[in-house]
């Protein structure tokens, strides 16, 4: 220790602290320029069974397929069937036109709340459409495409939404924070990144038995600050689990740009340099290179490679949710301006571009999935929408909290059966 | 039958679940082949292999979150948090997910778990290593937490806990690991081999969660207690000479508030110990119970035996720990009203 007088740094400058900025304000004219987009195709592929070395150079680039003129290029090229890339597209759209309907069912009044992930459709759809379908996700609020690439009913869904008489979780929990163990979803958590190491034990109880399935966790760039997305990496490092780890980096948590988490110092994808683990960084919007990461971290994973993280570089193209207005943050052209485009446009303009769609078709394929949303929505009301429930069974909010129903809460719910809801 | 302290019963209670069940699986902070700083996990690696029983890295968060995962597979985890006092990087993990788990996906998916930690004072661990935070889990909706107070109960409580469905959080009063304490922290320590509890029944068998134990039967005034603090009472009580009915909850959560309830309707006097500190502890929910429903068969009013409102001071243990004095002057209160 030096026992300086402290007199004697007076001409050291004063200490400053940094507090990151985005940007551009609202009002502003947003300039991406200075975002790297490098040339689709032009990331190597390191082998599945690489070392993670190998695919640190990566956490600093993008891995893109999708080039200027909507053709695949490049090793990362997944090489999917025509019928694969059409499903894809489909659910996307599916997806759009589902959020377009609950935003306006929460603008009418018939749920709390809702949260849209335009403009990310491509991360959930294509990440399903690469893992087996008895892998399990632990997701984020945000991956929606996960359940309806699966093939979870629209219904079922809505019914959440609705807290309604087919609501599977009883009312329980705030809209869209689906669970279904069947479709491989993992009950949603508002307590952001828990779900992240949970993903990492699930993946290391399948090593444990012997398994072949892995695990995918979930998390948003904002909350990589939690100690649990540390907690993930270390244990996925240390057990060497069957598990890939996605950050979504839609550049806005709320109100804060993705550098409040860190993002100017580094990319998320080099979280994984310090661990160990492999990384990967993708263009998020660009549908056949996020089915090309997940796909080779898939592989990685099932051969006992160990885990992979992988960010998705995209952008939060509304607000964070029915209770955010994101005029009073950012300018409101930046989604528009963002020069990864929209997944949903890229993916059909590469359909069209290999001449496996034409607009016909995108039209009358666009009209039946608004038509299947609409349909789904009209049964799901039938049971029901939120304000007319709460009232029908008040007992029911006393099972559940354990197996049995212990005294205490039997006394409580006899209390509440006699006092009713109003 | 074999003679055994609190560690061997907890150690027997792991290996007679693990040799039935495949799907429990231990870890926790140096708990592998090492057998945890307590040696309560101490062979069991040796018997059931390194990917049922392994160390885990300095994450109380990590360790509760990867065990929520492991049970939303399908597996029994049974983790140990190596002092209470480090529980806190897990709190979210356990109060958001562990214990709401089955509510939110209206039992979907199901938290089977135990989460293990020696908790308590009397050890000169100072304010890290002695903490007694049990009113931070009996006040979340879906958790059990249970405390034994001797190797029998240690035993058929940890096995009914790994059986259970719902997630115990079980507390082990770490002052009693190796034999009763009775406050007097001058004399010489009595090991179990000398107390009646401390013969275990091998293999499997087990005391129900949710039945507290009458220890001391008597007529003058009921004692409520837990842990360390029963035999404290148990030796104050006798020390003061009366005729005192002494309760050892065993389970907080839930309470057997039945046989509290009939134990102070007929004594008429109530004093509640424990070692945690006083403001918003467990006492103040037994005492507002025992008001509820005995009121009118009080003849004083209810006394709290605690901790002080203070961090555990290192130095300063004998003048914080709730020992000897501060219960006979209680129950000399509770007496004398």
């Amino acid at each position: 220790m030096r026992d300086k007088d402290p007199a004697l740094r007076r001409n050291a400058p004063r200490l400053a602290l940094h507090v990151p900025e985005p940007a551009f304000r609202p009002g502003d004219t947003p300039d991406f320029s200075s975002v790297q987009v490098p040339a689709a195709g032009a990331a190597s592929r390191p082998d599945t069974t690489a070392a993670a070395a190998e695919t640190h150079p990566l956490a600093t680039q993008l891995v893109r397929v999708l080039g200027e003129d909507n053709q695949a290029v490049g090793p990362w090229d997944p090489k999917l069937a025509p019928d694969t890339l059409r499903k894809m597209l489909r659910d996307m759209v599916t997806v759009r036109i589902f959020d377009d309907r609950m935003y306006r069912s929460q603008r009418q009044g018939k749920t709390s709340f809702y949260m849209k992930c335009t403009g990310e459709e491509a991360i959930a759809v294509s990440a399903q459409t690469a893992l087996d379908r008895d892998d399990m996700h632990f997701p984020t609020y945000r991956q929606q495409g996960l359940l309806v690439a699966r093939g979870y009913p629209l219904t079922e869904m809505m019914n959440q939404i609705y807290s309604n008489r087919g609501d599977k979780l009883k009312g329980r929990q705030l809209p869209i924070m689906y669970s279904d163990k069947a479709h491989g979803f993992f009950s949603i958590s508002g307590n952001l990144a828990t779900q992240f190491p949970q993903a990492v034990g699930w993946a290391m109880a399948s090593a444990i038995k012997g398994d072949s399935r892995i695990a995918m966790g979930w998390v948003g760039d904002g909350a990589t600050a939690e100690g649990d997305f540390h907690s993930a990496l270390t244990f996925a490092a240390v057990y060497n689990a069957p598990v890939i780890l996605a950050v979504v980096n839609n550049q806005w948590a709320i109100s804060s740009f993705s550098g409040i988490a860190g993002a100017e110092r580094a990319t998320f994808a080099q979280r994984a340099v310090g661990y160990g683990i492999a990384a990967l960084r993708v263009d998020g919007n660009d549908a056949l290179a996020v089915y090309a990461v997940v796909n080779w971290a898939a592989e990685r994973a099932r051969a006992n490679g160990g885990p992979a993280l992988i960010e998705f570089f995209t952008y939060r193209a509304e607000g964070h949710s029915t209770s955010d207005d994101p005029s009073g943050y950012r300018p409101t052209n930046e989604a528009k301006l963002w020069p990864l485009g929209d997944p949903i446009e890229r993916l059909k303009a590469h359909l069209l571009a290999i001449g496996e769609w034409d607009e016909e078709r995108h039209t009358a394929m666009t009209a039946e999935c608004d038509a299947a949303v609409r349909a789904a929505q009209k049964e799901s009301e039938k049971l029901g929408i939120l304000p007319e429930q709460g009232k029908d069974d008040i007992g029911s909010v006393f099972t559940d909290v354990y197996a049995d129903v212990p005294w205490h809460l039997a006394e409580q719910r006899e209390k509440a059966l006699a006092e009713g809801a109003d | 039958m074999p003679t055994m302290n609190m560690i061997q019963a907890l150690n027997d209670a792991h290996k007679v679940t693990m040799r039935a069940d495949d799907d429990i699986v231990v870890f926790g902070e140096d708990i592998g082949y090492f057998g945890g700083v307590f040696r309560v996990t101490e062979g069991l690696q040796k018997e059931f292999g390194k990917t049922r029983v392994f160390d885990a890295p300095i994450s109380e968060g990590g360790i509760v979150s990867t065990a929520v995962g492991m049970a939303a597979y399908g597996l029994k985890p049974v983790i140990e948090i190596q002092f209470a006092d480090y529980i806190y990087p897990g709190y979210d993990q356990i109060v958001s997910e562990v214990a709401k788990m089955r509510y939110r996906t209206a039992a979907e998916w199901t938290m089977p778990m135990v989460i293990r930690t020696p908790y308590g004072g009397g050890i000169f661990g100072g304010q890290t290593h002695s903490q007694s935070p049990e009113s931070l889990f009996t006040h979340i909706a879906g958790l059990k937490v249970v405390i034994p107070s001797t190797p029998y109960d240690a035993k058929g409580l940890l096995i009914a806990a790994i059986e259970d469905p719902d997630p115990v959080i079980f507390f082990e009063p770490k002052r009693i690991y190796n034999g009763p304490f009775d406050g007097h922290h001058d004399r010489p320590v009595k090991p179990w081999s000398k107390h009646p509890a401390s013969e275990v029944p091998e293999g499997h068998y087990t005391i129900p969660i949710g039945k507290a134990s009458v220890v001391r039967e008597g007529e003058d005034l009921t004692v409520l207690a837990y842990g360390t603090m029963v035999h404290v009472a148990l030796a104050a009580v006798e020390e003061q000479g009366i005729d005192a009915e002494v309760i050892d909850l065993r389970t907080l959560v839930p309470l057997d508030l039945e046989t509290i309830e009939q134990s102070v309707k007929k004594t008429g006097r109530c004093l509640v110990a424990h070692e945690a500190p006083r403001t918003s502890g467990f006492g103040a929910e037994l005492v507002a119970l025992v008001q509820e429903r005995c009121f009118y068969h009080l003849e004083a009013p209810v006394e709290r035996v605690s901790g002080w409102d203070t961090p555990y001071p290192h130095a300063y243990e004998w003048a914080y720990f709730p020992g000897p004095k501060r219960i006979k002057t209680a129950l000399g209160k509770v007496m004398a009203d």
